[in-house]
């Protein structure tokens, strides 16, 4: 079962919230859909589960047009919406009876599927409980059993741990992980330890436009040599800041130095050189060369974290 | 037509898990009883008029109270799209509520066939238009009902829908009652457009085609463009 988009492009109003993307969801994979805020993740959620149309391009579930065919498709889909809206009033078996019902789940099997999922989500202790006095953590938990109910191959999981404490996001990313298995998995999120620690392969997506997509591995092997160094440096009234600037960057193989943050007795500034090659020694040798006082030196690899905020800022 | 079935069920059993229903239904009978009982008891008169008189005036509040929620709620609570992205129709969905919402309606009049019994006891009764107008109620029932949830499904705020739909049923409703007022050209038209006029045809026991087709047309009519306006998402 997998999720084919095609140049996808959606306005709302004169904005584009997505802007012709493409990508590919293969069976068993799991993959984080990354983004900030408003980045355009959501949207492109509810495009797959035929909740929102369009303006431009194809998706193809299974090879099913979900355009043209939206109930099959809707059938194949399970979906956790963001914010997991869900009916206050009703108790959590009741609601479970509801999903199923509503995803045509067969009628003599309604029963099973239920319990199943009461099973798999852990949800034993609070089945006669209304949904309204659950934590947070177990209405998730009813999210994701509503998600599930039909068994289906594809799931679309739009921020799923958000609001959910250390141990509830830990139950819940290994709940994906083993899902992930047979599945078809797409989740959004911005917490990129959620990507690292479920995903096979990340999408990150800015401003409506795909900027990195690949292993999370991959990702960072082809940002890697871009290494960036910290430095902390004791002020000295001898040297301004644009002084301080000019000597770092006249280090050779540096590639841009900056001032991150000034504070009464320091200067932190970070420095990028040139793919590849170690710089350290040599700024050593300029900071004691030059009669500086050198506080703090290490040298940070490329995170995820920094692949992120490269492409979104 | 199974899944309006689950979504009606749904709904139905809804009114009833809070207290919308019993404060409807009791508040219902309030009223009634005390137009009929005044009647009877201080008119000394056997007839169910009265009641029948009264109904429609209620059923100008009660109509928007009760499918005020209908699609407002779910909009606002964010459960329309899971509602939405099941596999059903967005007219099954419509379909669902409009029922559950008239099977309230019609089963807060159920308990006033208490008043038919005990005029039965005291003299004659006329069935035939006692029947009929209830179904002219229930009808009638049915396009306010059309009217409310439309409105519902325009606005996440339940407050604004009530509003909405109430404006709309009362300029439907006195359409009829300002026939004075009105050009000569313009007065056979308004009064069709009229529920009440409609609802008295019928409830002096004739059951015409032509009131039925303005009751049957105008529910259509609404419930389409209730999808209509679940679909705007997609625009």
């Amino acid at each position: 079962m997998s999720i084919k988009v095609e140049n996808l492009s959606k306005f709302y109003g004169t904005q584009q919230a997505v802007k012709n993307i493409s990508f590919e969801v293969k069976t068993g994979e799991i993959v984080g859909f990354l983004g900030p805020n408003g980045a355009g993740k959501s949207t492109t959620m509810k495009m797959i589960t035929t909740y929102l149309t369009p303006n431009d391009g194809s998706i193809l579930v299974n090879d099913v047009d979900a355009q043209d065919f939206p109930i099959e498709v809707r059938k194949k889909i399970g979906y956790l919406p963001e914010q997991n809206p869900l009916y206050q009033d009703m108790n959590v078996i009741d609601y479970l009876y509801y999903a199923a019902e509503l995803q045509s789940v067969p009628k003599e099997s309604i029963a099973d599927s239920v319990k199943k999922m009461i099973k798999v989500c852990g949800l034993d202790e609070v089945k006669h409980k209304d949904i309204g006095e659950l934590s947070k953590g177990y209405k998730q938990r009813v999210g994701l059993a509503q998600a599930m109910i039909h068994n289906p191959d594809v799931l679309l999981l739009d921020e799923p741990t958000s609001g959910l404490d250390p141990n509830q996001i830990i139950e819940i990313r290994k709940l994906i992980k083993d899902l992930g298995k047979q599945k078809t998995v797409m989740l959004s999120t911005h917490i990129l330890q959620e990507v690292q620690a479920t995903c096979d392969r990340v999408i990150i997506i800015n401003n409506g436009d795909i900027v990195a997509d690949g292993t999370t591995d991959s990702l960072q092997r082809s940002f890697q040599g871009q290494l960036s160094i910290h430095l902390v440096i004791k002020k000295d009234p001898k040297f301004g800041k644009e002084k301080l600037i000019s000597i770092m960057e006249s280090i050779k193989n540096v590639d841009k130095a900056k001032i991150v943050s000034d504070d009464d007795n320091s200067w932190t500034v970070d420095i990028t050189a040139t793919k590849g090659i170690d710089v350290r020694e040599e700024i050593f040798k300029k900071i004691v060369s030059s009669d500086m006082v050198l506080l703090e030196l290490h040298q940070e690899e490329t995170s995820l974290e920094d692949i992120f905020r490269k492409l979104t800022t | 037509m199974k899944n309006s079935l689950t979504i009606f069920k749904k709904e139905l059993k809804s009114y009833f898990t809070s207290p919308v229903a019993y404060i409807i239904i009791v508040v219902f009978l309030i009223i009634t009883g005390w137009f009929f009982t005044s009647n009877l008891f201080i008119a000394g008169v056997i007839t169910m008029r009265s009641v029948f008189d009264i109904v429609p005036f209620i059923l100008l509040f009660f109509i928007p109270a009760i499918s005020m929620r209908t699609f407002s709620e779910e909009r606002k609570s964010g459960t329309i799209e899971l509602l939405l992205t099941k596999p059903i129709s967005d007219f099954d969905i419509v379909l669902g509520k409009f029922l559950s919402t008239l099977a309230l309606a019609s089963m807060t009049l159920v308990p006033t066939v208490i008043y038919v019994i005990s005029l039965k006891m005291l003299g004659p009764v006329d069935f035939g238009s006692i029947i009929s107008a209830y179904i002219g109620l229930v009808l009638m029932s049915g396009i306010y009902i059309g009217i409310g949830i439309f409105a519902s499904s325009l606005t996440e705020n339940q407050v604004v829908a009530f509003i909405v739909s109430f404006l709309v049923i009362f300029a439907l409703f006195m359409m009829n009652k300002v026939l004075i007022y009105i050009p000569a050209p313009l007065v056979s038209t308004l009064e069709y457009i009229s529920s009440d006029y409609h609802f008295s045809s019928i409830a002096r026991g004739v059951i015409d085609t032509k009131d039925l087709i303005y009751y049957l047309s105008g529910i259509s009519i609404l419930l389409l463009l209730t999808k209509t306006s679940l679909e705007s998402r997609k625009w």
